[in-house]
Parts: structure tokens; sequence; C-alpha cells
């Protein structure tokens, strides 16, 4: 059975709900601790979502540098799949494993709300179950989702096909381009704002058109990491 | 015991959504005469001693590294404190 390892900081909030996300989509969860240099030969890491110690400094600035980082950046050099969400996306973006960064929303507010995606690419390991123009809906939470970059690098990134979900309807944060979510250009690492890991049981996630909290939008992404870790 | 004063600033073409907020503000306060306002950090960095060279260098690259990420900010200053900016 494939092992998925999530880590936790201290202010990680969605860490259980990322392990119960594994757990459903039927690969072993993992709990790994940010002091520990060790990734307990997980097949694939999941960042997850809530505050990091150092926040205040940039979010993610300070957590970057947990010991538990240098094993999942060395990992991810050599190809193993890494999903940051939320928190876990800036602190793969301070890392340098996923390009751009994420500042405060444009409002200035933390804003929580069911959010629309589209799929824009499907040739990452967490996204290869899902279909490209697909639209997903999973919560979002967060006050600074902001992505930005430079002008060239927003270019580079959509001209190579990086940019992994788009927000479709709104924009809840001023993100460039609509942009929610990006990848790295093997694909092995993706990090998107919104929760995938909060929409994947009935009965817990967003409302869906089968009913209030139907919606298991979320789920793919985990299953899609399974699918490719067993196949290969 | 020296310091070292290490300054941050956002990138000029970045949003800056505190500076926005507090421009905003002040004309509220009756201060009308500023049309911009860019909001960045201040390091104060002590070292046992007076600042050396070597001092002034360690801190130019945690500036780099750590109290600033590149893609959106400049570390507009790294200087021995009392001296010019």
């Amino acid at each position: 059975m494939a092992r998925i390892g999530v880590i936790t900081f201290p202010g990680t909030l969605d860490d259980v709900d990322a392990l119960r996300a594994v757990r459903l989509a039927g690969a072993e969860p993992v709990s790994l601790w940010h002091k520990d240099a060790d990734l307990r030969s997980v097949d694939a890491v999941v960042v997850p979502g809530g505050f990091s110690y150092g926040d205040y400094l940039r979010c993610g600035a300070i957590a970057r540098f947990a010991p538990v980082m240098d094993e999942v950046i060395e990992a991810a050099g050599k190809g193993m799949p890494v999903l940051g969400i939320c928190n876990g996306f800036q602190i793969l973006a301070e890392a340098h494993l996923l390009p751009g960064a994420l500042i405060r929303n444009d409002h200035q507010r933390f804003v929580c709300r069911e959010q629309r995606l589209r799929v824009e690419s499907t040739s990452t390991a967490w996204t290869g179950l899902l279909k490209e123009g697909e639209e997903l809906t999973v919560p979002l939470k967060n006050g600074e989702g902001n992505f930005i970059a430079s002008p060239q690098e927003v270019e580079r990134l959509e001209g190579e096909g990086h940019v992994v979900f788009r927000y479709v309807g709104f924009n809840p944060n001023g993100s460039v381009n609509d942009i929610a979510g990006v990848r790295n250009a093997r694909g092995n690492v993706v990090g998107l704002m919104p929760h995938p890991e909060h929409a994947v049981e009935p009965g817990f996630g967003p409302d869906s058109e089968a009913g209030p909290r139907t919606g298991t939008d979320g789920l793919t992404l985990f299953q899609s990491v399974i699918s490719m870790l067993v196949g290969a | 015991m020296g310091r070292i004063i290490v300054e941050v600033m956002p990138k000029p073409e970045i949003l800056d959504p505190q500076g926005k907020a507090v421009v905003g503000s002040l004309p509220r306060l009756g201060f009308d005469q500023f049309t911009a306002v860019r909001q960045g950090r201040r390091f104060e960095l002590t070292v046992e001693g007076p600042v050396t060279d070597a001092h002034l260098a360690a801190a130019a690259e945690a500036a780099q590294t750590l109290l600033s990420n590149p893609i959106i900010e400049d570390v507009v200053s790294v200087r021995a404190d009392g001296e010019e900016a």
C-alpha cells in the first residue's frame, strides 16, 4: 500500500484532515513532524494548511527551514510527489520548490468560501485522474493567498502549462491571471491555495448538486497520486 | 555591542495591500498630501563588539536568504547603525 506522509508544523490545522483524505483515497497515512529530518519511507508528502511558526516574517519563510523540509526538498528533486495546500503552498514557494510567491489578499481581508476551480494541467502527480477543463468545488480559506510572480515568470508558467488550477467565477484574493495552483517543471510538485482535503467525504464537504455537504471533488487529487504510485 | 540595520521593501511593481490600506486611511485623519504609501520592514541585528565588514557580509547574506523573498521584495539597505542609509 502506498504510504503518504503529512507534515505537522506548530500551527498546522489541517494535518488531520489531510491524513483522513489520504486514508479515504486508499493509501496509508503517515504523520511526519517538522523537527524530524526523516520522511519515514513515505512515497509522497503532503504539506498541509493552517499557519506555520514564523509566518509573521512571511508566510512559510521560517517553516521552510525546518529539518523535515531539507528531506522534502531532496526527495522532490528526485521526483517524489509533493502537494502543498494553502500554508503548505506558501512553504513550498518559499523553499523554491514552486515558482512565485503568495502575498496578502488584494482586499486585505481573510476569505472563507466554497470555491470553484478549473483544472488546467493533468500532467502532474496529483491531477492525473482529473480532466482538463473540469471544474471542482473545494473550500478556500486564506488571508495571504494572492499568487504573484514577475510578468516574465507568469508568461513562462502560462506558456509551459505550469498553471494547474485557476479560480472560476470569482477571484478571492487578487491572484495574477486567477491562478489558484501551480506545478514545478517535472510535475511532481503541486501547490494550491484551496483545500481539496476538506472535500473528500459526503456529509463533510461543500454543497454540490447532489445536496448539502455532499461535495467530494478533492478526493481525486489523492486518488491521482496513489494511482500514479501504484502504476509506477 | 554593534547593531546592523537591514531594510526590506516590497518590489515597486508588486502590489502592497498594507501600504494601500494606510494611504486610504491618511486623508480621513486630515493628511491629504500623501499620494502613495509603501510599507516595508526594518530588522535590527545585534553583534558582539563593533560592526565589522564580515558582520555586514553575513547580514547581507541573511537578508537575501531569510529576511527577504527576492521574488517579491528588495533588500534596500544593510548598514551599521548610525551610518547614513
